[in-house]
Parts: C-alpha cells; structure tokens; sequence
C-alpha cells in the first residue's frame, strides 16, 4: 500500500510519528503546503484527502494508508492555473501568500460542499440547499486563517469561484 | 512526540485484543490526541487505529438511530435523518471546530476528546491535577474565562469542551461500549465523571473498553430542538455557553422537555430538576426564567467566569423562547 499525492505513490513512512504534512514537506519535498500554527488553528496545512478538505499537520501520515491526497501542487494543469488560483490573483486574495494554498485548497472543496447541498453552522435551513452568500462563505472559510487581513479579497475570489457555472 | 507503536484494527474484536495493553490507546482521527501527544500530555507506547471500524448511520427497530463510532463529524450532520429529527445535533456539530477538523474528527473521538484548559496543556510551566494528581490546579486562581461553573470541584474546574455531546445529552443518546470484559450501554450523560478529587478519571469506561456506536432513541415528530452557542467570536471557537434543547407542546402545555448545557461544566450537563418542573407548564418567560433559576441554583465561579452564570441563564430562556415559538 502507499500514499497517493497528486496522482503518485508513495510509501508510508516507518516512523508512525510523522504527519502528513511533514511527509509533503521535508522528506518528499513538497513545501506548497505551509506549516503554521502545527495544532490544527490555522489552516495553512489544508489539504484534500479523497476530495475532502482536512488538516495534514493533525493527520498522522500512517493513517492515510491507501488513500489519495491533493496539495497547492496538484491543482495547476501543466501551464494553466486552477480556476481558483486565476480567482485570488484577480481579487487580491493575498499579501504575504503564507496562508494561500490552504486557503486554496479549502476553497475548492468548499465548493464540492455546496454542490452537495451541506448546510453550514449559519444556513437558516437545514434541509434546503445552501445560499452561496458572502455569510455562508465566511462561515465555511473559519478555519483559514490570514494575519495580513487579505480576507475580502479571498471572500471575494472565492464568491466568484463557488458562483461559477462550470470551470 | 515520544515514539509509539501503530496498528489499524481490521474488526472490532481485533481492536478490543489489541487495545488491553496498559498505555495502548484508541486512536481516531487524532485531532486531539495527535495534539496532545506532540505537547507531551499524552505519551501512549502504543496507538490502535480504529478509523476502519463501523462508521455507518443506520435506522434502529424502534426509529432511532445507530451512528457508527468512526462516522465522521461531518458525515453525521449532514445526514438526512439527522438534519431532519435531530437539527440539534446537526447545528451543535456545525457550530464547533472548523469543516477540516469536522471532516476528520470521529464520533467515538469526539465524545473523548480532553479539555482545552490551557493549564492542562502547559506540561512545562503549570500545575494540574488532571495531568499529575495531587500537584495542585493553576486554573483555580488563574486565567479561568473558559472554566466551568456546574460539578466543579476544589481540584479541578475544567469544562468539557464538545458541542456535539452536548446535543446528544438533550436527545438521550446512549454510548455502545465493548471491551475484554464484554458489551454494555451507557446512557451519553452519564458516560463523563465528574472530577471530584479524582479529576484524572474523566469516563466510566474501563481499561481496553471501546466506544463502538452513539445510539439515539426516537425523536417525537411533534417535537422541535435547537442548539445555541455563545462564543468569543462568531466561528472556530469553544463554546462560553451553549444550549441544547428539546422541547415538545401538546394542548398549551409542556409536554417534555430536554435541557443540556455546554462550555460551564466537566460533562455535557443536563438539568434534570429543570426540566421537571417545566413539564405541566404553559411554555412563556415565567416558566423559563424558573427552569433557568433551577439549572444555575448550585453554580459556584471564580473572577474570571462571573459573567456565566448570567449569560448562561439568558441563553438558556432564549432557546426555550425560540423552540416554543417555533412549536405554537
């Protein structure tokens, strides 16, 4: 068994210790994916497993065993930006671009989330498909964290991105 | 982190023989324990990965449910049957941690996660009696903001820091467990001890016990529930207070009523002599302002948490006002 990262395998470390994102970073050299906070309250490490957005700096790498992962690294097409990376460009969605790929990366899933009609901790309704409003975003945004204060221009990137008929 | 042994259990059975061995835990998603394991506060020789095990959401014979204890924080609130009879429990779960932490977090994981008492994590610099019995707590005359006011004592005043719990002790949740000793249910309320003298002894559960299911009875389809969160700031934070309520009406009177509250107390707290003397009543602010009377009547606070006893009193009659206006 091994680790899929943007479509290639890899063996699962030895050392039951190291995290999912220490495995990107230091021993395959993968450093898109940012080490921030290392306890799970900042975002930056945001990756997609399965399509699912998590946290790889929490993630004990042993344990994604079989499964497949997609980082900031992933998401490009040979020369072509993913529509969301052309998005935080247009919007300013950065200063310093620490916090960039995760918020990145739990954007694009975000928007996996609407598709499936999640509600969110503010959606009025529970059972009705979710608004794609600026509240609804923020809220599903919260465990992104920019301390340069860039977040209108990423509510603003991401507004676009999750209102997009097709990319 | 200090080095451990891995395995993922294939089957129940395979978790409960691997798990009996002192200083072997169970090992979610480890959103918590991964944490607590890198500051040092948990150094288990050895971690069961029990991620593989049933994390199904199933229809129960008598219209309950039977969750899976390796569900997903986010695959339980987004369930149909949950976000339709339980919208408590969908909002609770929503309103804590971020979408990443919810989609790996584990229901079993959930329910055992630690406090988030700072002095509990500071290994280093502070005194606590969870950590190291007898040594004394640094909360007590400390920063306690966060800390609880219901089944405190003079060792420890920890709060339990899960949303979800607390929504599963308004709808009755019962906790399946096995263990080398064999299977029992444990009623959700009555799964987490209060600290006493004893604040390191934070469950019922025995040594290699797991939890295997979180089973929620039926739901009255004329009752209405609600969670409500008060918190620092509007998102991605612990709860000051928060309310789990369910409450059903029949004829202008209170038929039932659940009450738990969360953020003020060692376990998701529910206020049992509240909730009697409010079945029989006509639903308004009198009754309410009553029931809260009851549930705060043995609150103790220090400096720093003064302001619950208030806000959780108010919250508790705004949940109430809601869900009634919402039944009439």
């Amino acid at each position: 068994m091994a680790i899929s990262i943007n479509g290639q395998p890899y063996d699962v470390p030895k050392d039951a210790r190291v995290s999912l994102l220490d495995l990107l970073r230091d021993t395959l050299d993968r450093p898109g994916t940012k080490k921030g906070c290392n306890q799970g309250a900042c975002g930056a490490c945001t990756v997609l497993v399965d399509g699912e957005r998590i946290l790889a700096c929490l993630a004990l790498a042993a344990q994604y065993d079989g499964r497949s992962v997609t980082t900031i690294e992933g998401l490009a097409r040979d020369d072509s930006l993913h529509p969301l990376q052309a998005l935080f460009v247009e919007h300013d969605g950065f200063q310093c671009g620490y916090c960039t790929p995760g918020q990145i990366m739990s954007a694009v899933a975000l928007r996996e989330e609407f598709e499936r009609g999640s509600p969110s901790g503010v959606s009025p309704d529970l059972q009705a498909s979710p608004e794609r409003s600026r509240a609804e975003i923020k809220e599903r945004m919260s465990g992104n964290l920019c301390r340069c204060g860039a977040h209108n221009g990423i509510i603003d990137a991401i507004a676009a991105y999750v209102s997009e008929d097709s990319l | 982190m200090r080095p451990f042994a891995y395995s993922k259990a294939t089957s129940e059975p395979d978790a409960i023989a691997r798990g009996g061995e002192t200083a072997t835990k169970f090992l979610g998603a480890g959103t918590n324990l991964v944490d607590l394991m890198r500051e040092g506060v948990e150094v288990p020789a050895a971690l069961v990965d029990v991620t593989g095990l049933s994390g199904s959401i199933e229809e129960t014979d008598n219209g309950g449910l039977m969750i899976g204890a390796a569900a997903s924080n986010t695959a339980v609130a987004e369930s149909a049957a949950v976000r339709e009879r339980y919208p408590a429990l969908t909002r609770a779960i929503l309103s804590g941690a971020s979408a990443q932490i919810r989609n790996m977090a584990t229901v079993g994981g959930n329910i055992l996660q630690r406090t988030r008492c700072t002095y509990f994590y500071d290994l280093e610099g502070s005194r606590c009696n969870k950590r190291r019995p007898g040594e004394g707590c640094d909360a007590i005359d400390g920063f306690n903001r966060g800390h609880g006011i219901l089944g405190v004592s003079q060792d420890c005043i920890a709060t339990h820091p899960s949303d979800m719990c607390v929504a599963l002790a308004a709808f009755d949740a019962l906790v399946h467990l096995a263990g080398p000793g064999g299977r029992r249910i444990v009623p959700l309320a009555d799964l987490h001890r209060l600290p006493g003298d004893t604040p390191d002894v934070e469950t019922v559960l025995a040594p290699g016990e797991l939890i295997t299911s979180v089973e929620l009875p039926a739901a009255p389809v004329d009752a209405r529930s609600t969670y409500r969160k008060v918190r620092d700031r509007a998102s991605y934070a612990f709860a000051l207070v928060s309310v789990a309520a369910v409450l059903r009406v029949t004829d202008g009177r209170i038929a039932e009523v659940r009450i738990a509250l969360g953020g003020v107390a060692p376990k998701p707290w529910r206020t049992r002599e509240a909730e009697d003397a409010l079945v029989g009543a006509t639903p308004g602010e009198t009754a309410f302002v009553r029931a809260a009377d009851i549930a705060l009547s043995g609150a103790t606070t220090r400096p720093g948490n003064a302001f619950k006893p208030e806000l959780m009193h108010r919250t508790i009659v705004a949940v109430l006002q809601d869900l009634a206006g919402a039944s009439e």
